[in-house]
């Protein structure tokens, strides 16, 4: 692609990141940050193209390298976004629901003892129970 | 051999780049939010796909494993972590992401002589090290494994700009030549940078730098992109490269900073953080029955809860007291900080955890005027947000940052570990004022002796 095409992309990519954040409520900067920070674990793309094409074992090892580094961008960032998120639909409940929060509060001291991925989908199960 | 011609492969990355303005997008609002960061998954998904699908790759199985060793370690610390830990596995996640852009960079430069792409090479080489290390000094700094008040030294803006200099200096030979040896070299001042950007920075501006890192890791992606002449990399790195300057900027908005302030504030020597001593005026120190009485016949009670509850996992304890507090009668409040926990937003994240209503959680401006009206203003491990002196004090660290005016309830209560200094290091006047109780421990073991008290009113 001819370098005047390229440049087009990036000055509209501009524009384009800056106007998707540009109104968001300071609840949701930390997911953001973390939701943009996976996105760009895509460099794992060029990781695997560099890791394909390497013929020295040494240049191989580095592009392996960065092949483990970019996943773990990409995949454990795509992963800490959803359990921030978990979270937030627990507390998107409408208020004419108030009374059906209540079962959520009883069950807080269980889903304290084991905050790992268990309680998380117990409560994705009560938070679709609670959409109307 | 190839499975897809170029026109699919360019279909396929355009439709993965959609994929991330939709993740974006969708991240903009708690409701579209977990299907926005779904979407972006899938965008990304389909781009790995179709990479192995267009080019003609060797090593097939050794990339296989790598990002079998990759999702195999970083999944699972992501399902586990706990949730105050979040902010510096974001931080370590963006550095790893940055470091993989420079070693990408690294290994492209025996494949080409063009000067413009070989400036790209230099770009993300020195702009993915300054990510990596100066990610991994403010995961030391988050996790606790050094200070977290700023570190500076007489010599540290001599230092920066010799380090700059050397790093210019060796990127023009590198574009001028191709020299790996140089290349090595730039890498390993970009560390150094990368290390003397971020020391200098402390207190509360630490998650600042983590979106500042963030936003760099993406313009690193995005020259990548153009080395590498793919143009997905080019579309999702500078996508995130301006989405994270203007998050960057609304962060620091919200603590009353500018960027620039807090990146090179230190430099002009302008802190003063960490230089107050503890002084040793008295304070009223109490018991947890005292302030269950305190909590227990109030008509109105706001809880202030912070970074200190965060760390002793004690949201949940404070979901109860709230609870049992309602019980008697009594509204209760959350009073929100933008920045309370250790991030934006993190606050949030964690009472939602435990199950605390959406209605008692108030933000900053709802609740700040109905302080007056509150009988109590029951602190829990947060300092900072709540210290008059960033409206009094015009040389203090945090000035002009917004604060939660606890000190308009008729009794503030502080739980607290000690008379430590929070995290900007500075004094708390609000402590030493008649109408303030301290109650001093871990603030879980105190909210759980507090909640028992309140039972047995």
């Amino acid at each position: 692609m001819d370098g005047m095409s390229l440049l087009t992309i990036t000055v509209l990519a501009v524009f384009v990141g800056f106007e998707v954040v540009s109104k968001v409520s300071s609840t949701l900067h930390t997911p953001l940050m973390s939701g943009a920070n996976a996105i760009h674990g895509i460099i794992l793309v060029g990781a695997i193209i560099v890791a394909g094409q390497a013929a020295d074992p040494w240049v191989l090892a580095v592009a392996l390298l960065a092949v483990v580094l970019a996943t773990a961008n990409l995949v454990g960032g795509f992963v800490v976004t959803d359990r921030m998120l978990e979270m937030f639909r627990g507390r998107q409940r409408p208020p004419s629901n108030v009374g059906a929060g209540s079962p959520g509060s009883t069950g807080s001291p269980g889903s304290g003892g084991s905050p790992g991925s268990g309680g998380g989908t117990t409560r994705d199960a009560a938070a679709k129970e609670r959409r109307p | 051999m190839t499975l897809l011609n170029p026109t699919w492969t360019a279909l396929l990355y355009l439709a993965a780049a959609a994929c991330f303005i939709l993740a974006l997008k969708g991240l903009n609002s708690p409701r579209t939010a977990r299907r926005g960061n779904l979407i972006g998954a899938l965008g990304a998904l389909v781009a790995v796909v179709t990479v192995f699908l267009s080019v003609k790759l060797d090593n097939i199985p050794w990339i296989l494993g790598a990002i079998a060793v990759g999702s195999g370690v970083a999944a699972p610390v992501a399902r586990r972590v706990q949730m105050t830990q979040m902010p510096q596995l974001v931080a370590l996640f963006n550095g790893v992401g940055g470091g993989a852009a420079a070693l990408v960079a690294l290994l492209e430069l025996s494949h080409t002589d063009e000067p413009w792409v070989r400036l790209a090479i230099v770009f993300t080489l020195l702009v993915g090290a300054v990510s990596f290390a100066g990610s991994g000094v403010t995961f030391a700094k988050l996790q606790g494994l050094m200070t977290t008040r700023p570190v500076t030294f007489p010599g540290l803006p001599v230092l920066m700009a010799v380090v700059l200099l050397a790093a210019v200096g060796a990127g023009v030979v590198v574009i001028l030549n191709g020299s790996l040896v140089l290349a090595l070299v730039l890498l390993v001042l970009g560390l150094v940078a990368g290390i003397l950007l971020v020391l200098p920075v402390g207190g509360a501006d630490v998650p600042i730098v983590i979106s500042l890192l963030n936003a760099f890791t993406g313009l690193a992606v995005a020259a990548s992109g153009l080395v590498l002449g793919n143009v997905l990399l080019l579309v999702a790195g500078t996508l995130v490269g301006a989405s994270g300057t203007i998050l960057t900027r609304a962060m620091a908005a919200a603590m009353g900073r500018s960027v620039a302030g807090i990146m090179f504030g230190a430099f002009k020597g302008g802190s003063t953080a960490g230089s107050t001593a503890v002084s040793e005026r008295p304070v009223r120190s109490s018991s947890a029955e005292d302030v269950a009485v305190l909590l227990g016949y109030a008509q109105r009670v706001i809880i202030v809860p912070g970074y200190g509850l965060a760390v002793a996992q004690g949201q949940h304890t404070a979901a109860e007291l709230a609870s049992a507090l309602k019980a008697r009668g009594i509204e209760v409040d959350f009073a929100i900080h933008p920045v309370a926990g250790r991030m934006p937003g993190h606050m949030n994240v964690l009472l939602a955890e435990a199950n605390v209503p959406y209605e008692s959680l108030k933000e900053m401006g709802e609740i700040n005027s109905e302080f007056k009206t509150a009988d109590v203003a029951l602190v829990v491990g947060a300092n900072d947000v709540v210290n008059p002196a960033a409206k009094t004090t015009s040389g203090s660290p945090i000035y002009g940052m917004p604060i939660l005016e606890v000190a308009d309830a008729r009794q503030v209560v502080f739980l607290k570990r000690s008379m430590r200094p929070g995290f900007a290091g500075i004094e708390n006047e609000l402590l030493y004022e008649p109408q303030t109780t301290l109650l001093f421990g871990d603030a879980k073991d105190s909210l759980t002796k507090v909640l028992g008290a309140v039972k047995g009113l």
